[in-house]
């Protein structure tokens, strides 16, 4: 037989092993199930600087880890192994992946989102080759290169910032003529003398040899087309949910996002979702973290309630 | 078997060992790699009929250079000196796995 756990958590990120700390403190016997390792998109990021408690910021991986640490400190497990597959359809759920199959009464849906690629032709095969999707990953091989942001929100903006103390000039291509990035990031940018900004401009192509050498910009009222020389492009324009794995078992919005209120509830009787991969106004850690105890909550209240 | 700390001066005993080779370029400021990290400590030990290295491409630039890398962390795969199989990003366990069964 099976071992079958009150709740199962799908990644290891903020709002999973927040959703594992609230969850074996309760009692719960819980697993979450990481594909590779704690912290999910913040172990990606250099300095989270607006996660409450921490006044000289903190590094994401290093925030992922204690995560991990404290949720693990009350039992929570961790296994690690790539989700394929869910069935729902019975009292006990089941969750197939790479290290086989899991039971639970509850589960916890932690998955998360990727970085959005561009869709333009030879992307992929361009990555690691001067397309990336990580300014704080790979920026410090661009010293005193020219780069390309493509992007106006808040990362992009952020990694534009960034990549302008170690390239010689940053191009920030925006499809709009206002960023859509918060205040806060307004005036260092415009006082940043080495970064341009392309307003009402797309990448159009990418200029190749074997890797990057430029770009192909259209300005998108005009369609006008102008070759612009650069090392690298770092492309920031959003994230896409990562919920291939469900195959439609739970409700999911035009986007992709999993439909839940701030219950974390889905449609299915059992079963949340938390954190980026939940319809939600703000994602931001510190509202993945708060989504995990909530739908910890809900779990035990669903377990009492239907043993 | 251990991972090897790979640098300039032991990089061509290693590119030229008998064992397919398998190269972890990294940073210690890099989020993913320190995701990929014990991973690749895993594989060296449970694997050792592979060799296992990682070059910190901070102190190790002429290797960074020599294999073109400008995303980390990167994986490569060595077979007879030659490059094989390389990936970027952090990969899961059996992804890394079968880059060097390839």
């Amino acid at each position: 037989m099976q071992h079958i756990y009150d709740t199962l958590i799908i990644g290891g990120g903020p709002a999973g092993y927040s959703a594992a700390l609230y969850a074996t403190r309760a009692g719960l016997g819980t697993c979450v199930l990481e594909r590779m390792a704690a912290g999910g998109q913040m172990a990606l990021t250099d300095i989270i600087d607006n996660y409450p408690g921490f006044d000289e910021g903190v590094d994401g991986f290093t925030l992922g880890m204690k995560m991990q640490q404290g949720a693990e400190r009350f039992g929570a497990k961790t296994e690690y192994a790539e989700v394929l597959s869910v069935d729902f359809a019975e009292k006990i759920k089941k969750i197939t992946t790479t290290s086989g199959d899991y039971f639970a009464k509850t589960v916890i849906i932690a998955s998360g989102a990727n970085p959005r690629e561009l869709g333009i032709d030879g992307e992929a095969a361009l990555v690691g080759r001067g397309v990336h999707y990580c300014a704080h990953c790979d920026g410090r091989f661009y010293k005193d290169k020219t780069v390309m942001v493509v992007g106006g929100g808040n990362s992009a903006v952020s990694d534009a910032l960034y990549l302008s103390r170690i390239a010689k000039k940053v191009y920030l291509v925006h499809r709009r003529d206002t960023l859509r990035a918060t205040k806060i990031y307004h005036e260092p940018l415009m006082k940043a003398d080495n970064v341009e900004l392309l307003w009402n401009s797309a990448v159009d192509a990418f200029i190749t040899d074997d890797r990057v050498k430029g770009a192909k910009i259209k300005n998108v009222n005009t369609g006008e087309i102008t070759d612009i020389a650069c090392d690298g492009i770092f492309i920031s324009i959003g994230r896409v949910p990562v919920t291939e794995f469900l195959s439609g078992a739970v409700n999911i919005n035009i986007n992709g996002y999993i439909i839940a209120d701030e219950t974390t509830k889905t449609n299915i009787n059992g079963v949340f979702a938390v954190g980026d991969i939940r319809t939600k106004a703000l994602r931001q850690v510190v509202t993945a973290a708060a989504d995990g105890a909530v739908a910890a909550h809900f779990a035990e209240e669903y377990i009492s309630q239907t043993e | 078997m251990s991972v090897v700390n790979v640098t300039k001066e032991n990089f061509n005993e290693i590119k030229n060992s008998d064992k397919t080779v398998l190269l972890d370029f990294y940073a210690d400021w890099c989020g993913p790699c320190r995701m990929v990290s014990p991973i690749v400590d895993e594989i060296a030990e449970e694997n050792p009929q592979y060799l296992v290295g990682k070059i910190n491409v901070d102190e190790q630039p002429e290797l960074a250079q020599a294999f073109g890398v400008s995303s980390i962390p990167m994986l490569a795969v060595l077979k007879d000196g030659k490059m094989v199989n390389q990936s970027v990003g952090a990969r899961p366990k059996p992804q890394i796995l079968a880059m060097l069964e390839d």
